[in-house]
């Protein structure tokens, strides 16, 4: 879906329905906050979070054919790498920050969701879950790399390198001091499922998970 | 195919002098250039396209590149030449003259009409020659300043400009941040480069190697230095191009003959491209004024302005921005507007920015690149809809 998809004709009436997983994390942005949206790609949120939303949004991506794309939809979206460039922004600079389906595949997990928490007041971080049961059993029965809805790349070629599990990730924000404000266990569409992102269950039957974060 | 050749010894005509068709202001009070001059009775031609609306908001200022000129868009109607930004400046185009006041002055110290060496000086009735001052980019926008007062716009929304044009619009963003809406600096650096200095001096050192620029009073000794000038430019011209875009347009193919000559006559399409390039400048700019625009481009450095530190020169921005680049401009590389970025980012400006794919180097600026085009366009109209402009209309809708 293009950003323009999310910028209708009328301002009036309703918000148009973007991406489920995209929706589950505009919906906890609150009006009027000031965004900065990670691995923008190329603005779907961003625009709607402008338009919809009224925030006061930035945007960092990767590849320079969606930073076109974003800019060419009036987005004020640069082409940067968030494991070298995140340093640039100033502490506290944003009410929130999105990370969304990214941070597996960073080198430095870690070290990217300190910047996070540096930059905004809030990260807001979403990763597919590897220890959900089709992941675990893909490997004990198939024998071979996982290949699932949310992992669909020939391990050759997939640009994940630093997959975790729920628990996995619980543990890091743990080791790091960072508390989890919010958890949501999301289906591989991005509808959230009925129970609680930070147990077992989660860990076994969500495919994958958002979290709010903040620094403790 | 072979460009047209201007033979060596026999430059063309010069075009007729359009001074009679600029729009001139004078300021009233003197101006105190960087250096501590005080220069008085500056005017400076200028450029308007399209009207300024009731509540004075929507001025686009254009700031031209070292050798450029006001003359942005329609068809002069005395040289016949195409304005430099006509493929962006018009009705209904990227920078539509429709929805936009677009002012665009020929910068202090240029030989369009605006004061500079080639112009009287008052206290001794002849040319100024080496007796004008130096002036900096920051001399520039302060004179520009004072022609959008005189214009009666008190903000513009939007400045934009390629090369030098991007140093003038930094200057502008960062010295009246209250009075810019929105900045798009294109192909352009916050300070000039060890590099871009050294192709400058080369320049310079052609001009005042030539005996017809006689220690610069060549006006008064009725001389030009054509061959000086002339060099200087194919020098330039070469940096404004990509090895890419040379051998594509040229490659070694011959100029008119078959075999080589065995001598120093212009056997390649690309010499005589460049001797093609550089006498049909020397009819368009004045020698001195090249000297005094490139030191100007020289002195230019943001960051140093500002104890060292760009971001300083940032700080509490209110301004939009946008930064674009070409991923083949070699003269200002992707890397120089890079840095403006993260001076941004550091102060967490609302920014954008956009590389460019293009094998045209620095030009691209100045060339229909569609994706230039578009990436423009977005900016543009985005920042229009928050500023409360009105949208562009569709193509073939009525209003």
């Amino acid at each position: 879906m293009s950003p323009a998809a999310a910028r209708p004709e009328t301002a009036a009436g309703a918000a148009p329905r973007i991406r489920v997983d995209l929706q589950q994390v505009a919906d906890l942005v609150p009006p009027g906050s000031r965004v900065l949206d990670v691995g923008c790609g190329d603005g779907t949120l961003l625009a709607y979070l402008t338009r919809f939303k009224q925030v006061d949004g930035r945007g960092l991506e990767l590849s320079m054919a969606r930073v076109r794309a974003a800019v060419t939809h009036g987005l004020p979206v640069i082409q940067g790498n968030l494991e070298t460039d995140l340093k640039d922004y100033p502490s506290g600079a944003f009410d929130f920050v999105i990370l969304s389906q990214t941070l597996q595949a960073t080198h430095n997990p870690r070290a990217v969701m300190e910047e996070l928490l540096r930059i905004g007041r809030r990260a807001i971080v979403s990763f597919p879950n590897f220890g959900h049961w089709r992941v675990r059993l893909s490997v004990m029965f198939g024998g071979r790399m996982p290949f699932t809805p949310m992992l669909s790349d020939a391990w050759f070629e997939t640009p994940n390198i630093h997959l975790c599990t729920v628990l996995d990730f619980i543990d890091l924000c743990r080791l790091m001091g960072v508390r989890i404000e919010a958890g949501f266990a999301l289906d591989a569409t991005g509808q959230r499922r009925g129970f609680a992102a930070t147990g077992k269950r989660a860990n076994l039957f969500s495919e994958q998970a958002l979290f709010v974060l903040t620094r403790s | 195919m072979a460009p047209e050749i201007a033979p060596l010894s026999v430059p063309a005509p010069a075009a007729p002098a359009p001074a009679a068709l600029d729009l001139k202001m004078t300021l009233e009070s003197p101006l105190v250039l960087q250096s501590g001059v005080t220069l008085s009775g500056v005017t400076l031609a200028f450029q308007t396209y399209g009207a300024l609306n009731a509540a004075r908001s929507n001025c686009v200022l254009v700031c031209h590149a070292l050798t450029g000129n006001q003359y942005l868009a329609g068809v002069h109607p005395v040289t016949g030449k195409r304005g430099w930004w006509d493929d962006l400046v018009g009705p209904g185009k990227v920078i539509d003259t429709d929805r936009f006041f677009v002012v665009c002055a020929n910068v202090l110290g240029g030989c369009m009409g605006s004061t500079g060496p080639k112009e009287i000086d008052p206290a001794s009735g002849t040319p100024w020659g080496l007796r004008f001052p130096v002036i900096t980019i920051r001399d520039m926008v302060q004179a520009q300043a004072k022609l959008l007062d005189y214009l009666g716009v008190e903000k513009l929304f939007c400045v934009t400009g390629g090369s030098m044009g991007a140093m003038q619009v930094l200057e502008w963003a960062s010295r009246y941040p209250a009075r810019v809406f929105a900045a798009v600096p294109i192909a352009g650096s916050y300070r000039h480069s060890a590099q871009n200095i050294a192709f400058h001096e080369v320049g310079r050192q052609a001009i005042m190697a030539d005996p017809d620029w006689s220690h610069g009073n060549y006006l008064e000794e009725n001389r030009t230095p054509k061959r000086g000038l002339a060099v200087a430019r194919m020098a330039a011209h070469i940096t404004y191009l990509s090895e890419a875009a040379l051998h594509r347009k040229f490659g070694r193919r011959l100029q008119d003959r078959e075999t080589l000559t065995y001598g120093f006559d212009a056997d390649f399409q690309v010499e005589s491209y460049l001797r093609h390039q550089g006498y049909t400048f020397v009819d368009r700019f004045d020698a001195n004024s090249y000297l005094y625009i490139t030191r100007a481009m020289d002195y230019f450095d943001l960051a140093q302005e500002n104890a060292g530190v760009l971001a300083n020169a940032f700080k509490g921005t209110p301004v939009r921005y946008c930064l674009i680049s070409f991923s083949s401009d070699w003269l200002f590389p992707t890397e120089e507007s890079r840095a403006i970025v993260r001076a941004l980012n550091a102060v967490a400006a609302n920014v954008s920015f956009v590389e460019v794919e293009s094998d045209k180097g620095h030009d691209a600026f100045l060339l229909d690149e569609p994706e230039f085009h578009q990436t423009l366009q977005g900016f543009i109209d985005g920042s229009a809809e928050i500023c409360g402009l009105p949208p562009r209309l569709a193509k073939g809708a009525k209003s």
